[in-house]
């Protein structure tokens, strides 16, 4: 283990997860206005018809299998009875639905963006660069699925990704795992780092705000102008005469 | 019993001239600005005609609105909040820019640069989203005065739902314009759709309105809504719509839109609901029934039992006041006048409408007969069914007995004001024919042709001890200030990111800067622009002018002697 390898597997992670994470509570606080999924859809509908939808239930999907893969140690899902075959054939077959949705999905994505015009004036650097990222991103991750899934690789992720990722989390990292975890593991683990480093600053914020509440809420929403102006609460000292209204 | 208020509009169609003045005005007060070149909060249609965006009275195609479901329940025309959801990632219906028009400008510049030459520079029409050349196609109101007839016209959808015989006859028979702003309904299907609660009516005075800073772009409410009156400003990602110009109302005076109308045919004032009752009345079987139904919510402001209510749920006595003196009300319930457009779509929208009587009696004259007797006139408005037949699937969901009752309580209003004009002896039975008494109709009269501006407008203020916090919210609209969002600045995250500045903020640090800065304005150097909402209006304060060529020149010295307060080179105006 070297220089180089510390930087790449333990330095560049916690600066890229700090980032990510102070970053969102710095866009959210100085950004509300900004924080949108910035939807084109009032330019293009047809491309964007099937694109959007295949790109993010395959996303979601992919979002889960990782939460599985890199979250839920080995031995636990042995411990279920789940062998390890019987996991890895789970794994690639969803993950390779789930995949190709994905990049179909974002290939239409981009070809909409580059080739519809008032989207593609729409678009910001900003944007352009997220998409390199997440493309390579994902471009890589399903590099490393066609490749277990031909059988060429020769080592289990589960056994050091998911350990290395984890040990991050446990403020214990052992770098010398992902050493051993080959190059296409390597670079798809470095290109998600670089992207959780950017995603704060881009459109991909607008996951963060799923709108989960939906379901709980009433559906009209009644605010009150003298209780609570925008989302600025009431400033001390300036309480109603007699305690308010209700 | 909840009460609570909601203020509301009425619009007297008869006297609509089709100006368009409180289109342009609200454009020019609210969306004048890049990302809402399509949008026009308020706009006029001819009707019959395809309306803006085209067609969206199709809910068959646009699904906006509220539907009573198979068990009687009501829910959103798109579905469950699921359904929705899971259609999120691109939306079934959503209309797009084509629906509305793509907007364009002008490429006004080549008229001044074109070289000399053999034929008149012609400045071609560019498009606002690509910024290529462009076709015009289509506007917001392409088919303004019938233009297109009746090739366009047969697409209106409430033309489809009338019989063909009328289809043929409409283009000899009438056209009328419809002025639209959102509805500010009672039970918004815009905020039901809104899956993170963005979209809020005010518990003081019922306005809808989006809370820009929560708004995430899922762009639902445009679909929700069966008017079409919530628009996505395509630059900042956000749902924008009508706020029934509410700083100006909180003041007292009223929307643009009203203020600017040339027919003064615009109304407003509060009336006092019964919240507990919504969900009931939305939910009433029958389409042509929610009419009395949305009628039958709104309570009677004197009454002392209902004044009693209103003070315990916390209303001020100067809002019970306005709402006894206010004129919607006396449209609404008193004089029976006033319809609600398309109450089928179960939002209870409450902007309502006067049905114009022109159509009626313009055909009459025609025909040779006196327009403006009580006799001939009800006999065409029984006669001339196309007309009305159109007017009730605007207002009342297809009842034409509605619409005729209302009609010839204004052609009763007609005639009888007649005799008086003319000193002949009042007719009662003119009145009573109608249902109404002579007095009824006078006050009827005084309203609908004399009332001035505060007979007009009865606007309740928001209180005195709500000012401190309500100036930050009139003024810290996170949209309007200079380089803010929405003027077309590019922040750091795409355009018109950051935050809204309070304006104490903006006021401090335009001090600052005028006070510390020794160099005029430059474009690059935002900061120092002068903001004229900020200009007390005494003294020049740099940057207020362009610099002449020898000042910038001095600017430059090296001893750095520029212009500064007490220079002899700035001519202090004169008080
Ligand atoms: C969690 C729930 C999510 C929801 C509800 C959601 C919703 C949306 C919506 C409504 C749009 C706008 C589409 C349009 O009208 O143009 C959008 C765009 C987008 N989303 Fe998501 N999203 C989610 C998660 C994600 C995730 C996990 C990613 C990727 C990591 C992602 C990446 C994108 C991208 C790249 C676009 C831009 C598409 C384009 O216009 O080119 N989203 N999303
Ligand atoms: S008319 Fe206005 S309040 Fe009613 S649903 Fe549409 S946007 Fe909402
Ligand atoms: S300003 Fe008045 S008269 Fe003119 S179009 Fe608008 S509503 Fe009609």
């Amino acid at each position: 283990m070297n220089a180089v390898d510390i930087l790449l597997w333990v330095v560049v992670p916690y600066v890229s997860l700090a980032i990510f994470v102070v970053g969102h509570y710095w866009r959210y606080k100085y950004d509300k206005f900004g924080w949108t999924t910035r939807s084109s859809q009032l330019y293009e509908r047809r491309l964007l018809r099937w694109g959007s939808p295949l790109f993010h239930f395959g996303i979601l999907f992919v979002l889960v299998g990782h939460v599985m893969g890199l979250g839920i140690p080995k031995s636990w899902t042995e411990a279920v009875g789940l062998s390890e075959g019987a996991y890895h054939a789970l794994a690639i077959g969803v993950g390779a639905i789930a995949g190709i949705g994905t990049l179909v999905g974002l290939a239409i994505l981009i070809y909409r963006r580059r080739t519809v015009g008032p989207v593609f004036s729409a678009t910001t650097r900003n944007d352009k660069l997220m998409y390199l990222v997440l493309t390579l991103t994902i471009l890589f991750g399903m590099s490393n699925t066609v490749l277990g899934a031909v059988g060429h690789e020769g080592v289990d992720y589960r056994d050091t990704v998911s350990p290395w990722f984890r040990s991050i989390f446990y403020f214990n990292p052992q770098p010398e795992l992902m050493t051993e975890a080959g190059l296409g593991f390597q670079l798809h683990a470095l290109s998600a780092l670089v992207l959780f480093a950017i995603w704060p600053f881009t459109r991909l914020v607008h996951v963060f705000s799923a709108p989960l509440g939906y379901f709980t809420r009433p559906y009209i929403v009644y605010r009150s102008r003298d209780r609570q102006l925008g989302n600025r609460p009431t400033p001390r000292g300036w309480d109603r005469v007699g305690g308010g209204r209700r | 019993m909840r009460v609570m208020a909601q203020m509301g509009m009425v619009m007297n169609l008869d006297k609509c001239i089709g100006c368009h003045t409180c289109s342009v005005t609200c454009k020019q007060a609210w969306t004048n600005r890049s990302g809402v070149e399509y949008v026009w909060f308020n706009n006029v249609e001819t009707r019959p005609g395809q309306g803006y965006p085209r067609t969206y009275e199709d809910q068959e195609k646009w699904r906006g609105g509220w539907q009573v479901g198979r068990n009687g329940k009501l829910r959103l025309r798109t579905g469950s909040r699921l359904k929705r959801l899971l259609t999120i990632f691109s939306s079934p219906v959503q209309p797009s820019i084509n629906d509305y028009y793509e907007p364009w400008t002008y490429d006004y510049e080549t008229l001044t640069n074109a070289p000399v030459q053999e034929h008149t520079p012609v400045a071609q029409p560019r498009s606002l989203l690509t910024n290529k050349p462009m076709t015009i196609e289509w506007s917001a109101n392409w088919d303004d005065n019938l233009g297109g007839a009746p090739e366009l016209t047969q697409e209106d959808p409430v033309l489809k739902r009338i019989s063909a015989e009328i289809k043929e006859k409409f283009e000899q028979t009438y056209m009328f314009y419809l002025p639209r702003i959102c509805e500010h309904c009672i039970n918004p299907s815009c905020a039901a759709s809104c899956p993170s609660g963005a979209i809020y009516k005010r518990e003081e005075d019922g306005i809808v309105l989006v809370d820009q800073d929560r708004c995430r772009g899922w762009r639902q409410c445009v679909t929700g809504c069966p008017y079409k009156k919530v628009y996505f400003n395509h630059r900042t990602g956000k749902a924008e719509k009508c706020t029934f110009c509410f700083p100006r109302v909180e003041v007292g005076i009223p929307t643009v839109c009203s203020e600017t109308c040339v027919g003064r045919l615009r109304y407003i004032g509060i009336v006092l609901y019964d919240a507990d009752r919504v969900l009931e009345a939305a939910s009433t079987p029958g389409d042509q029934d929610l009419y009395m139904a949305q009628r039958s919510i709104i309570l009677d402001p004197h009454d002392p039992q209902v004044v009693r209510a209103a003070e315990e749920a916390g209303i001020s006595r100067d809002w019970i006041d306005s709402a006894q003196r206010s004129p919607i009300y006396a449209l609404i319930n008193r004089f029976e006048v006033a319809l609600p457009l398309h109450p089928e779509y179960r939002t209870m929208p409450m902007v309502w409408y006067i049905p114009p009587l022109s159509p009626v009696v313009d055909a009459l004259t025609e025909t040779g007969h006196d327009g403006e007797d009580a006799g001939n006139i009800f006999g065409a408005i029984e006669s001339l069914r196309i007309p009305v037949e159109y007017l009730a699937e605007l207002f009342t969901a297809g009842d034409t007995n509605l619409v005729t009752g209302v009609l010839k309580k204004l052609g009763a209003m007609r005639s009888y004001m007649r005799d008086l004009n003319l000193g002949r002896p009042a007719d009662e039975s003119i009145a009573a024919a109608v249902g109404m008494t002579g007095r009824d109709i006078e006050d009827m009269h005084r309203l609908l042709a004399i009332a001035k501006y505060d007979e007009r407008y009865v606007i309740p203020t928001i209180h005195a001890e709500q000012g401190p916090e309500r100036e930050e919210f009139d003024t810290g609209c996170s949209l309007d200030y200079d380089e803010g969002p929405g003027m077309g600045g590019w922040g750091p995250f795409g355009e018109t990111s950051g935050g809204s500045t309070p304006i104490a903020v903006e006021n401090f640090h335009m001090l600052a800067a005028r006070q510390t800065s020794d160099t005029m304005a430059a474009p690059g150097d935002k900061a120092q622009r002068v903001n004229l909402l900020n200009w007390d209006g005494k003294g020049a304060p740099e940057g207020l002018f362009p610099t002449r060529p020898e000042e910038s020149a001095a600017l430059h010295r090296p001893d750095g002697g520029g212009v500064g307060e007490d220079s002899p080179a700035v001519t202090e105006p004169k008080p």
